[in-house]
C-alpha cells in the first residue's frame, strides 16, 4: 500500500469517525448494556450486581399488576389517538385538500400544537382541568352543566380520558398535515375522470382516494401507535401517572422503577418487553400493509 | 304565447343556477365555519395560558376575562428575574445552538463520506446508524444513564449535550445522504482536479451546495431540543444547569398555585418555538411531509 492510498482510506474513516464515536457510545452500548442489566438485580449503585437469569422477566409477566396496567392505558390512549384522533385529522385534510381560501392559514394553525413540548402542552391543560378554579369547570357552570365540574385529572373515572384528550389536541395537526400532504400528491386527472364517468363524490372517495392513500393511513398508524405508547411527558406534567395508577404508562413506570425504586435490573427488563412488543406491533403493521399492498 | 312559454323555462334554469351556487356558497361556509371552530380549538388555551399570565395571584382565580383590564406584565419581571427564568433560558439557548451545530456538521461529515467516498464496510455502518431510526428501545435511557453516571457526565452540561447530539446524526445523515446523493458530481470532481482536497471540498463545495437540507436538519433540531424533556429530568439536577421544560416542572413543584408566573414562564418558553415556527412554517412542513410521503 502506496502512502498515497493510505492516506485516501485513513481520511475517509476520519469524516465517519465522530459520527460512529458518538453512535457507539450513546447508542450502541445503551442499546447492548440493557439487555445485560435486564438479567441482574443491579441497584444503580452499589458494586454488587447478581445474574439472576429471567427472574425478572418472570416476576413482571406473571406478578407485576401496575406495570401491565400502565400497558393497558397506553393502549387506551393510542385508541383514542388512532381512531377519533386521525378521523378529525383526515377529515380536516380532505376539507382543506381542494381550492379553498386560506387553506395555508388553517395549516399553520392546525400545526402550532404538535410543535409545542409536552410538558407546556401539559401544563397548559393542568391549568385548564383545574378542579377549583379552571376555565372547562367555569365553562360547564356558564353553560348550565355545573352538574358536570370536577378535577377532572385527579378524578379516577375521568384522568386517563382528559389526558388522552390533551393528547389529541397536540397530535392532531400532524396526521392532518402529513394525510394533507398525501392527499396533495394524488394526481387531479384521476379525480376529474371519475367526475366524468358521473362518479359521486362518495364514489370517487372510496374507489380513488382511499386505495391510493393506503400507505399514508399506514405511515400515519405506525408513528401515531408508536410515538403514543411511549407518551410520557403530557403524564408527568399533568398528573405524573395518578390518581392511584390510573394514568401510569410504560415509561412512567420504567422511571419509577429505576429512580423511585433504585430497581436498576428490573427497570431494563421493563424496558426490553416494552420495546419488543412495541417492535412486534410495527412488524404485524408492516406486515398488513404488504398484504393490502398485493391485493 | 310563444314569451309566455318560454319564460318559465328560462326561470327554472336561472333558479337552478342560482342554486348550485347557493350550494357552493353554503358547503363553503360550514367548511370554513368547521375549520374556524378547530382553530379557535388549537389556539385558544395557547391564549388562555397567556392571559393568566397577566393577572395577580389573586384575580387569576376569579377573573376570566380574556383581555385582563389591568395587565401584571411585572410578572414576567418576577418570573424571569426571581424564578430563575432567565437562567433556564439561556440555558434552553446554550443547549439548542451547541446541539444543533454538533448534529449539522458531524451528521453532513459522515453524511458525505456514506455518499461520496469509497471505504471498507461503509453500507453496513451506514445501515447500522439508520437502524436506530427503526428499532424502539424505550428502556434504553436507563443503560443511557449509567454510562454517563460511569463518565462522569452525570449533573454537566457535557452529559447533556452529546446524547443529544447523537439524538439528531440518524435522521441528519439519512436526509443529507440522499440529498448529496442526487446533487451532481460534476463540480466536487472539477474542484478535485483543481486540486483540492476531500477536507475542502466538502467544506466548501458540498456543504454550501446543501444548505437547504442543513436548514431542515437544523430547524428539526431546534425543535427537539429546546422541547426535550426526559433527558433534562434523568441528567440535570443542579438548578444552575437546567433547560427551559425541567425549569417549569421545578417551578411547578415548588409553586404549585402560583399560576401566574407559571404561565409567565410557559409564554417565555413558548415563545422562541412561535418565532422560529411562524418564521420557518413553510420549511417545517414541506420537511415533514416529504419524509413522510417519500418513506
Amino acid at each position: 500500500m502506496t502512502f498515497q492510498s493510505f492516506r485516501k482510506v485513513t481520511g475517509s474513516y476520519l469524516f465517519i469517525a465522530p459520527a460512529v464515536l458518538l453512535f457507539a457510545t450513546f447508542s450502541l452500548y445503551p442499546f447492548l448494556k440493557v439487555f445485560q442489566l435486564s438479567v441482574t438485580d443491579w441497584d444503580g449503585i452499589s458494586n454488587s450486581m447478581h445474574y439472576v437469569g429471567l427472574e425478572n422477566f418472570k416476576d413482571l409477566w406473571t406478578d407485576n399488576p401496575v406495570f401491565w396496567g400502565s400497558m393497558k392505558n397506553a393502549f387506551y390512549v393510542t385508541f383514542i389517538a388512532l381512531t377519533i384522533q386521525n378521523f378529525l385529522a383526515l377529515f380536516l385534510a380532505l376539507l382543506c385538500d381542494r381550492e379553498i381560501k386560506g387553506g395555508n392559514i388553517y395549516r399553520v394553525i392546525f400545526y402550532l400544537p404538535p410543535v409545542l413540548s409536552g410538558i407546556v402542552v401539559g401544563l397548559i391543560w393542568n391549568w385548564i382541568y383545574d378542579g377549583n378554579y379552571g376555565l372547562l369547570n367555569h365553562l360547564l357552570q356558564f353553560i348550565g352543566l355545573g352538574d358536570l365540574q370536577r378535577a377532572w385529572l385527579s378524578d379516577a373515572k375521568t384522568a386517563l380520558f382528559s389526558v388522552a384528550v390533551i393528547h389529541m389536541w397536540k397530535g392532531f395537526g400532524w396526521g392532518f398535515v402529513i394525510l394533507l400532504a398525501g392527499l396533495q400528491s394524488i394526481p387531479r386527472e384521476l379525480y376529474e375522470a371519475a367526475k366524468v364517468d358521473g362518479a359521486n363524490t362518495w364514489v370517487v372517495f372510496k374507489n380513488v382516494t382511499v386505495p391510493l392513500m393506503i400507505p399514508v393511513f399506514i405511515l400515519v398508524s405506525i408513528l401515531t401507535i408508536l410515538g403514543t405508547m411511549q407518551i410520557f411527558d403530557i403524564i408527568i406534567a399533568t398528573t405524573g401517572g395518578g390518581p392511584g395508577y390510573h394514568t401510569e404508562v410504560p415509561i412512567t413506570r420504567i422511571v419509577a422503577t429505576m429512580i423511585g425504586s433504585s430497581k436498576f435490573g428490573y427497570a431494563c427488563a421493563m424496558g426490553v418487553t416494552f420495546g419488543l412488543i412495541l417492535l412486534a406491533i410495527s412488524m404485524i403493521q408492516i406486515r398488513v400493509s404488504k398484504m393490502m399492498k398485493q391485493v | 304565447m310563444q314569451i309566455n312559454h318560454n319564460t318559465p323555462v328560462l326561470d327554472t334554469s336561472r333558479v337552478d343556477f342560482n342554486y348550485e351556487r347557493a350550494r357552493k356558497n353554503a358547503v363553503s361556509f360550514f367548511v370554513h365555519l368547521f375549520l374556524i371552530f378547530v382553530s379557535v380549538g388549537c389556539l385558544f388555551p395557547l391564549w388562555w395560558a397567556f392571559s393568566s399570565s397577566l393577572k395577580t395571584q389573586e384575580t387569576v382565580f376569579k377573573d376570566l376575562s380574556f383581555f385582563p383590564k389591568d395587565p401584571q406584565w411585572s410578572n414576567y419581571y418576577y418570573a424571569w428575574t426571581k424564578a430563575d427564568f432567565s437562567g433556564y433560558f439561556l440555558n434552553s439557548l446554550l443547549y439548542t445552538v451547541v446541539v444543533v451545530i454538533g448534529v449539522v456538521i458531524i451528521a453532513s461529515m459522515a453524511a458525505y463520506a456514506f455518499s461520496r467516498l469509497q471505504f471498507w464496510g461503509k453500507n453496513f455502518l451506514f445501515l447500522l446508524l439508520i437502524s436506530t431510526m427503526m428499532i424502539p428501545i424505550p428502556g434504553s435511557f436507563i443503560a443511557l444513564y449509567v454510562l454517563l453516571n460511569k463518565l462522569h457526565l452525570v449533573d454537566t452540561r457535557l452529559g447533556y449535550i452529546l446524547p443529544q447530539i447523537n439524538g439528531g446524526l440518524a435522521l441528519g445523515i439519512f436526509l443529507l445522504k440522499t440529498f448529496f446523493d442526487d446533487l451532481p458530481k460534476e463540480i466536487e470532481d472539477s474542484a478535485a482536479i483543481d486540486g483540492c482536497g476531500r477536507l475542502r471540498t466538502y467544506w466548501y463545495i458540498a456543504l454550501p451546495l446543501a444548505r437547504p437540507a442543513l436548514a431542515v436538519l437544523a430547524i428539526f433540531n431546534i425543535l427537539a431540543v429546546w422541547n426535550e424533556y426526559l433527558l433534562a429530568m434523568l441528567v440535570l439536577s443542579s438548578k444552575h444547569l437546567m433547560p427551559l421544560q425541567r425549569g417549569l416542572m421545578v417551578f411547578q413543584g415548588a409553586h404549585i398555585t402560583q399560576y401566574p408566573l407559571l404561565m409567565a414562564g410557559i409564554v417565555i418558553t413558548v415563545l422562541p418555538v412561535l418565532a422560529v415556527y411562524l418564521v420557518l412554517q413553510k420549511h417545517i412542513i414541506k420537511g415533514i411531509t416529504a419524509g413522510a410521503v417519500k418513506g
